[in-house]
Formats: structure tokens, sequence, C-alpha cells
């Protein structure tokens, strides 16, 4: 059983934006007293995706909200847009690969930073990535 | 509803004393002497005169080019006043007083006057004074961001300082976030006090940064390079363990680029490179 609380909603549309997301996860991290490593790791795993939405999907949106299950607490974010879609995610999810002029490390790094990760996209469409870290 | 010529708010600041004396009275109390009443009147007058003028050219629209000096004149009125402390509603009332006055003229020459105090001279001075009102508060709006964004920029400036730590070695110690902007500025600044000082080691310190995501790590590799291109090595200093480790998991490699996790650490190598000895001073009582 899951359950979920206080679920907060940021836009993302400037620069800016990415920092304020950053913080509300910092924030909410800290919360839930998940160690000071894997609270870098969220935050860092949020910022990749952020600044991913921004980037490739123009803007969107940033879903934050705290989990609860068997005991454990977690944070769960969910960064959405309304871009054109990744129209190959296992390239896209390749180390080193970059459609823009990054490194090529945002998306499959913020991948190995968190417990859970999903993506739901398609060309057209736009893109989802939801990301939870559970304390330990 | 036509739009009104002015002609019967002009034939109202006709009796400018009248509504000038008025105006000051009621523009006073709100301002509850925060201004001196020469003060005020001087600036009420200044402004009826304004006004006169800008109502016989362009009538009652503010946004006409009759209206430019008294929109100045108002956007001019708001900065000073905000500087002062004022808030934007007070500038804004004092600014609507003036209905007050215009009312109470528009009253006693109800009695057969030109005018007319009818409700259609009252609604046409009123939304006229309504404007004016606004328009002190766009220009509040629109200097406050203008302060708000010199503020962004002077932050960015002050939160980069280059500092000498030794003849030969100077450092960087980072703040906060670094986007674009920052990093733009940082190897501005970082590169030319490298050349003003002949400094051949620069130490960037990344201690007060939270996170760093593969931009950040993508902007220091960048500065790094730039200062190595000049001939000056470059030490990243401040490395914590769960920035360590999350640069691992990201993937980032920082190749042959030395990293120390302590700005000490930084200094103590830079200053061996430039073939300087730190040797404790032997105590002769022990």
């Amino acid at each position: 059983m899951t359950t979920s609380t206080g679920v907060e909603e940021l836009p993302i549309r400037t620069g800016d934006d990415v920092v304020r997301v950053r913080q509300l996860v910092r924030a909410r991290a800290q919360e839930v007293r998940l160690s000071l490593v894997d609270q870098t790791k969220l935050v860092t795993a949020a910022s990749e995706l952020a600044r991913n939405t921004l980037v490739h999907g123009g803007s969107g949106t940033a879903t934050v909200e705290t989990l609860t299950r068997d005991g454990r607490s977690g944070i769960r974010a969910v960064f959405a847009d309304e871009g054109p879609g990744i129209p190959d995610v296992d390239q896209a999810l390749t180390p080193g690969w970059t459609s823009g002029s990054g490194l090529g490390l945002g998306l499959s790094g913020a991948r190995k930073l968190v417990d859970e990760f999903a993506i739901d996209t398609a060309v057209g469409r736009g893109t989802t990535v939801t990301v939870v870290k559970w304390t330990r | 509803m036509a739009q009104a010529d002015g002609g019967r708010v002009q034939a109202l600041l006709r009796s400018e004393d009248k509504v000038l004396r008025r105006w000051v009275e009621a523009a006073e109390t709100p301002l509850r002497g925060r201004l001196t009443t020469g003060e005020l009147e001087r600036t009420c007058s200044d402004l009826l005169a304004v006004l006169g003028e800008a109502v016989a050219g362009g009538g009652l629209d503010v946004t006409s080019a009759a209206y430019a000096g008294a929109r100045g004149f108002l956007a001019e009125l708001s900065r000073d006043w905000a500087r002062r402390g004022f808030s934007p509603s007070e500038t804004a009332s004092a600014v609507f007083a003036l209905k007050d006055a215009l009312f109470a003229a528009a009253d006693e020459d109800g009695e057969g006057g030109e005018s007319g105090g009818d409700l259609a001279t009252v609604l046409e001075s009123s939304r006229w004074v309504d404007a004016l009102g606004l328009v002190t508060f766009e220009s509040f709006a629109r200097a406050r961001e203008q302060v708000i964004s010199e503020q962004a920029e002077q932050l960015l400036e002050l939160t980069t300082p280059v500092v000498k730590l030794w003849e030969g070695v100077v450092a960087v110690p980072l703040i906060g976030t670094l986007d674009s902007a920052r990093t733009q500025i940082v190897m501005e600044k970082l590169l030319q006090t490298l050349v003003d000082t002949g400094s051949e080691h620069a130490i960037i310190d990344i201690t007060g940064v939270p996170a760093v995501d593969t931009e950040v790590a993508q902007h220091l590799l960048k500065t790094v390079v730039a200062a190595r291109l000049m001939g000056a090595e470059c030490t990243i200093s401040g490395i914590r363990p769960q920035i360590a480790q999350t640069i691992v998991m990201l993937g980032i490699e920082f190749g042959d680029i030395t990293t120390k996790s302590t700005l000490a650490d930084a200094l103590l190598h830079a200053m061996r490179g430039t073939g300087v000895e730190v040797v404790r001073r032997r105590t002769g009582s022990r």
C-alpha cells in the first residue's frame, strides 16, 4: 500500500524555475529524512530532468509528493511536458548520447541516481518522467 | 458612450487655485505629514499645469501624444516617491485625491455654471483621474522590476569574487547555483585575474555549490579548459562525499583535471607546484 501526501506542482518555464524545483525537492527530501547522499542524488536527478523538460520539452510542470509504504518514506517527482517527445527512448537513455549540446549524461544519469524510474513518451505527445527515491 | 472631449474637465480645471487648494487638502491626509505642505503644493501645482496643457491638447485620452509630458511627470513622481518609501497605493491615493477637488468644483458650478454639476461631469472626471492614478501604478511596477533585475545582476557580480591566496595562486569560491550566465562571469573574471596577477594556478572551490549536475559539470570543465589555454593549471576543490558519489553515478569524467576535497589541499598542491614547501617550525622546548 502506497499512500501519497502533500502534492505540489510547479511550472517549468525558465531557468529560474529549474532552481525552484530543485529547492522544493531538496526541502521535501530533508522532510522525510533522506540521507545526505540520497538527498544530493535525488536533487541532482530532479535538476537534470527539470532541465530536460525545459530544454527539450519547451516548458512543462514538475509535481512533487511524499510517499509512504510499509513504514518507509519516499519522494516522487513527476516531470511532464507536451513537447516533441522522444523518438528512441533506448538511444536517449544511452550515456553520452545527446540531441543537444550537453554531455548526454542527464537522462541516463538520473535513472541511476533514483530507486524507481519510469518514462512515458511518444512523438508529438510529450514526455513524462517519474522518479522515486526511498529512505533506507 | 462617445469619447469625452474634456470640455467639462477643462472648465473645472480653470478655477485652478480652488482646485489646487482642495487637492492639497485631500492629498495630505493619506500621506500623514511625510511630505511638507509646501512640497506637496508645489508638486500638485506643477502637475495641474502639465495636466491643463494635456487636457487642452488631447482631451481626456491619457494615452494620446499630448499626454506624453504628463505621463512622464507622473512616472517621475512615482519613482521619486517610491524611493522615499511611499507605497504605490499612497502615491496613487494622492493622485486620486484630485477627484475630491474636481467633484467639489463641479458641485459649486452646479447652479448654472458652464460645466454643470451633473452626473456626466463627475463620471468623466472620475474616469480621467483613475487613468492618471494607474499611470503612477504602472511606472511603480516598472521601476521596481528594473531595480530587481539590476540587483540580480549585481548579485551575480558580487557572488563571484576571485581572490588571491598566494603569490601565483588565485581562487574562485563558488556559492549557489552555477548557471550559464554565472559561468560566463566566473570565467571572464578568473581569466582576467590570471592575466592581471600573472598567476599560474587557479583553484575553483565548489564547497558552496549544493548540487553538481551535468550542466554545472560542463560549465566547470569549460572554465578549466579555458584557464589551461592561458597556461594556468586549474584545480577543482571542495568536492564533498555526496557530490563525488553523484558525479560518479552520473558518469561525468573529470579526466586529468586535478581535484581536491578541500580548498586547503588545493592550496598546498598549488604551492608545491610553484616550488613552495610548507614545513612546521620545531618548537625548542619539546
